[in-house]
């Protein structure tokens, strides 16, 4: 089968492959370029396990070919963090428990970025609305919409590491 | 045997600290580890060629354009595998299954070949060439058409006095004493109820690497499992191979809620293409596929009966269910359980006496049925008692919140031997659902909605007081394919104090990596931060029966404790030998052993640990370790009341969850921030059947559901902000005291939300509408009575 050269800004280092057209943008940067932390959850778009930043807007990988991708600049979960230091939503994902198997954490925490890139100190509710397009199957998104709010500066910042105290259980007499 | 928690400091982390988790930080770096991450050199993809029809004879496969295709390795078929005799393979249940039909697709996804080639998509173009050859045969949908005598018999292959599509009949409980009690009851209550199939759809799907290495005898499988060491032994035993020369390892699991025990002809597929070709070889199925194929839950077509006083003291409960199990059975219920723990179903109340039975039925879907995030069929159970005593309260005119009072088995009634033989360990029903009424109001709830009615509008509050049956299980009564149902733990203390545990159970997302350590924190006094958990390498974990049914904490959390307190036991020892003194003059106390009147001579663990390397006493043996295989005396059994409140839109039948309050009781809480977590998880796995999935079939046996466009997982907006809150009632056996918290809120939830909706409209003379309530259902009723 015939390829296509692109050539793409991933995470700001310079990527370029050799990629038959039908190959998806997922595909380019999980088997290609060896990013796997963005996830595949689904074949319809529907789940967000896949999403990342294109030319700064959110984008499901899964949905464009890796030569729309030509061109333009990507960040991926992995180009989220400065060195050691985590980006606010990451920390606020850790602080918040806003993850349990992890699997839609890095599209949701790319989701996120974009939505408080458009609205800075959203809503519950404009949260909520934000990220029904990722889909969660563990947490109940309770706490990605409390990691959210964490992010956005609208909750104070747990200090939990390690150890927080428990929240008080109001203990009823056993049998 | 119960502690108390919050005895250690937060820096030592151990039971009852809200410990942020230790797995996170690869997590959300994206740098966890997903079996579709893992690459090895030289592998090779499977993809796989299913079948359109749900009922079809294979008239011919005919591989060679697939062959033609460049990357294209191999096709494997029905046929290839019948010469090594893997055409089938046994279920969990001690049914058999197809790897690949050799004359008969049974459903449709079904997996009729397999191609291997040198990437995915290649893979998938030689899916597309294949050609078979299908000839249409009658498609048996309905379970009760099933079982007329007419129907078409799914299974010949099974003995000449089997010849028909019954599977199995279960039953438990006294059947003269439930009709003698329905006979002669004041009030009798009747009504069916259809919990509907329905998909755990984990985020990520199902996959493996087989790493066949012909040089070494070795077998590596690399899978999403939830039960490593019992698929390392199906594996030997199905194979023939040794079992020291396969190893199975688990990597980062994305979900698995019950929908990753199974064996799926994937993962063997892959197997014997590795052994066929030599090489690593990856399969990870797709969305569609995982919900077309893979192993579904529920299923279950209930009609029960409930007799009760006028005064609304129940006196009897008779339930018949038939269990759609697909073309077979491949539930993963424990060997001697064909429905699971279904006959819980006398729920938190004081039934005289009961009598549940179940027949199992062939049909032409896929096979299963597995759990949905619950522990064997009790969400079936659970379902059709809560909404059978809400229907008793409404038919008699009473509160549901008071009948249910009056009706639970009280705190001094524990432990308490139900009426179908389970004996609950500790409960206190009342305190719990007091705790929700207050929290949410409820009397406040009744006047508003009152209010509301008199004005057209529709609101309904309901109750669901639950009680589950974890924690799986005592030797004497469950195994899975023979293997008792212990769970264990290796701990190894270092010279410098840190300390490596291995656990038999697995992690999909529950954070046992933080949790186990804090059990060992909480028993020994080593920092959480000081404590590494491994689990899902079969090479290294001790043997364990995995992660399901909430069996985590209640078999494998024991079994790190146990193990621990076996270290602290030689600990003392050496602290005696350390300080001079008697064993009995030493006291344990924040992770260090001091002498009794003395608090200033003492040694910290840390210490006692470098000299069990260095300064151990002759005779002794050096090293600090343990091992602990756990046969819990007794299942453990979570509770909880949750009330929900709901306005339903008359225009569009729209059920909108108002407010939803929880109050759990899983006795002792190791981590309350992970606790709350699960339930959080727990509770949108319950909205999501009563509201939205359902996986149906037309009439042909096509799958109505197959994707996530038309399989509906709740999003952040359907989902509401939930409220949680605890009751604390160890568990008198359990050595933490713990319970298990992990599916509590999917088994209560449905019946909380369903009986809130239909307390909405019974006023109209609804009595009950079956999971999913859908706009579609919801404004058929209204529309049938006028209302919009």
């Amino acid at each position: 089968m015939t390829t296509q050269h692109v050539r793409l800004t991933v995470n700001g280092e310079a990527r370029e492959a050799d990629v038959e057209p039908r190959l998806l943008l997922v595909h380019l940067l999980r088997d290609v370029f060896g990013l796997t932390g963005t996830h595949i959850g689904c074949d319809t778009s529907n789940c967000g396990a896949c999403t990342v930043h294109v030319n700064g807007r959110s984008a499901k990988a899964c949905t464009m070919l890796a030569i729309q991708a030509d061109g333009t600049q990507v960040t991926t979960i992995e180009g989220m963090a400065d060195g050691a230091t985590l980006h606010p939503l990451q920390q606020a994902f850790w602080d918040q428990h806003g993850l349990q198997c992890g699997f839609c954490t890095p599209g949701m925490i790319m989701q996120a970025a974009w939505l408080l890139g458009q609205n800075p100190r959203p809503t519950e509710a404009q949260i909520r609305e934000g990220i029904s397009g990722n889909l969660c199957r563990c947490t109940g998104y309770v706490n990605i919409v409390k990691a959210i709010q964490q992010a956005s500066g609208q909750l104070a910042v747990d200090v939990s590491a390690p150890g927080k105290a428990a929240e008080t259980i109001e203990a009823t007499p056993a049998s | 045997m119960a502690t108390q928690t919050l005895q250690t400091t937060p820096e030592i982390g151990g039971m009852g600290h809200s410990v942020k988790r230790k797995e996170d930080p690869r997590f959300i770096r994206g740098k966890g580890e997903y079996i579709d991450d893992v690459v090895l050199p030289g592998m090779l993809w499977l993809d796989i060629v299913r079948s359109p029809y749900a009922h079809a004879t294979i008239k011919g496969i005919d591989a060679s354009e697939a062959l033609k295709v460049p990357g294209v390795v191999a096709v494997i078929t029905g046929a290839d595998l019948e010469k090594a005799g893997l055409h089938w393979m046994p279920t969990l249940a001690g049914d058999k299954q197809m790897v690949l039909p050799t004359t008969t697709v049974m459903y449709q996804a079904q997996e009729v070949a397999a191609v291997v080639a040198t990437s995915r998509y290649v893979a998938a173009d030689g899916v597309a060439a294949v050609v078979v050859d299908y000839e249409p045969l009658p498609v048996v949908v309905d379970p009760f058409k099933a079982l007329e005598a007419n129907a078409p018999v799914l299974r010949p292959d099974r003995a000449a006095d089997k010849q028909n599509n019954h599977i199995w009949h279960w039953e438990s409980g006294d059947r003269a004493k439930a009709d003698a009690a329905l006979a002669s009851a004041e009030v009798r209550i009747a009504q069916d109820i259809y919990i509907p199939r329905i998909h755990v759809a984990s985020i990520e799907t199902c996959g493996c690497i087989a790493d066949w290495n012909a040089v070494r005898g070795q077998l590596t499988l690399h899978m999403t499992s939830q039960a490593p060491h019992a698929i390392r032994t199906i594996l030997a035993l199905v194979s023939g191979l040794p079992e020291q020369n396969i190893r199975v390892k688990t990597h980062d699991i994305g979900g698995g809620f019950g929908g990753k025990v199974p064996v799926y002809p994937g993962y063997v597929l892959a197997v014997v293409a590795s052994l066929t070709v030599g090489k690593p070889v990856k399969w990870i199925e797709d969305r569609s596929e995982n919900l077309q194929a893979d192993s579904f839950a529920r299923d279950y077509h209930i009609h029960a009966e409930m007799s009760a006083t006028k005064k609304g003291r129940i006196t009897g409960l008779k339930v018949k269910t038939v269990a759609d199990h697909g073309y077979s059975d491949a539930a993963a219920d424990p060997s001697k359980f064909p429905a699971g723990l279904f006959n819980v179903i006398t729920g938190s109340y004081d039934f005289p006496n009961a009598f549940v039975e179940v027949d199992g039925v062939y049909t032409n879907k896929p096979p299963g049925g597995i759990a949905y995030r619950c522990s064997f069929r009790v969400t079936e159970a659970v379902h059709a008692i809560e909404r059978m005593v809400d229907i008793l309260a409404h038919e008699i005119g009473k509160d549901p919140a008071q009948l249910r009072l009056d009706n639970f088995i009280q705190p001094e009634q524990f432990p308490y031997k139900s009426p179908t033989g389970w004996e609950y360990d500790s409960g206190n029903y009342p305190a719990a659902l007091k705790k929700a009424m207050e929290l949410i109001g409820y009397d406040g709830l009744r006047r508003e909605q009152a209010d509301k009615r008199k004005k057209g509008e529709l609101m309904g509050i309901g109750i669901s007081s639950f009680t589950e049956i974890v924690g799986a299980g005592p030797s004497h009564d469950f195994d899975i394919i023979g293997l008792k149902m212990f769970d264990s733990c290796e701990i190894r203390v270092h010279p410098t104090g840190k300390v490596l545990a291995r656990i038999g159970v697995q992690t999909q997302g529950q954070g046992h990596e933080t949790t186990f350590a804090q059990i060992i924190a909480e028993e020994l006094g080593f920092p959480v931060a000081d404590i590494k958990i491994e689990y899902g390498d079969t090479d290294t974990a001790p043997y364990g029966l995995g992660t399901y049914a909430s069996r985590s904490t209640p078999v494998g959390g024991a079994a790190t404790a146990m193990a621990a307190r076996k270290i602290r036991d030689k600990a003392r020892k050496l602290a005696a030998h350390l300080l001079e003194a008697s064993e009995d003059d030493l006291e344990w106390t924040n992770g260090k052993f001091s002498v009794k009147g003395s608090p200033d001579r003492f040694k910290t663990i840390q210490e006692i640990a470098f000299a069990a390397y260095t300064n151990h006493p002759q005779g002794m043996e050096a090293g600090l370790e343990a091992v602990d295989y756990y046969d819990p005396p007794n299942l453990t059994f979570p509770f909880g009341s949750y009330i929900c409140v709901v306005d339903i839109d008359k225009a569009t039948g729209v059920v909108k969850v108002r407010r939803f309050v929880a109050v759990d009781d899983c006795g002792n809480i190791i981590n309350p921030m992970i606790v709350d977590g699960q339930i959080h998880g727990g509770l949108t796995m319950g909205l999501a059947p009563a509201l939205y999935e359902s996986i149906t079939y037309d009439e042909n046996g096509n799958n109505l559901a197959g994707t996530f466009m038309d399989y509906l997982l709740p999003t952040a907006v359907e989902t509401p902000a939930w409220e949680t809150a605890k009751t604390v009632t160890p568990s008198p056996h359990h050595p933490l005291g713990a319970k298990g918290v992990g599916e509590s809120a999917t088994v209560g939830a449905p019946p909380a939300i369903a009986n809130a909706v239909v307390d909405a409209l019974w006023h109209l003379g609804v009595r009950n509408i079956d999971i999913p309530i859908t706009p579609q259902k919801v404004w058929k009723i209204l529309h049938d009575k006028g209302l919009n």
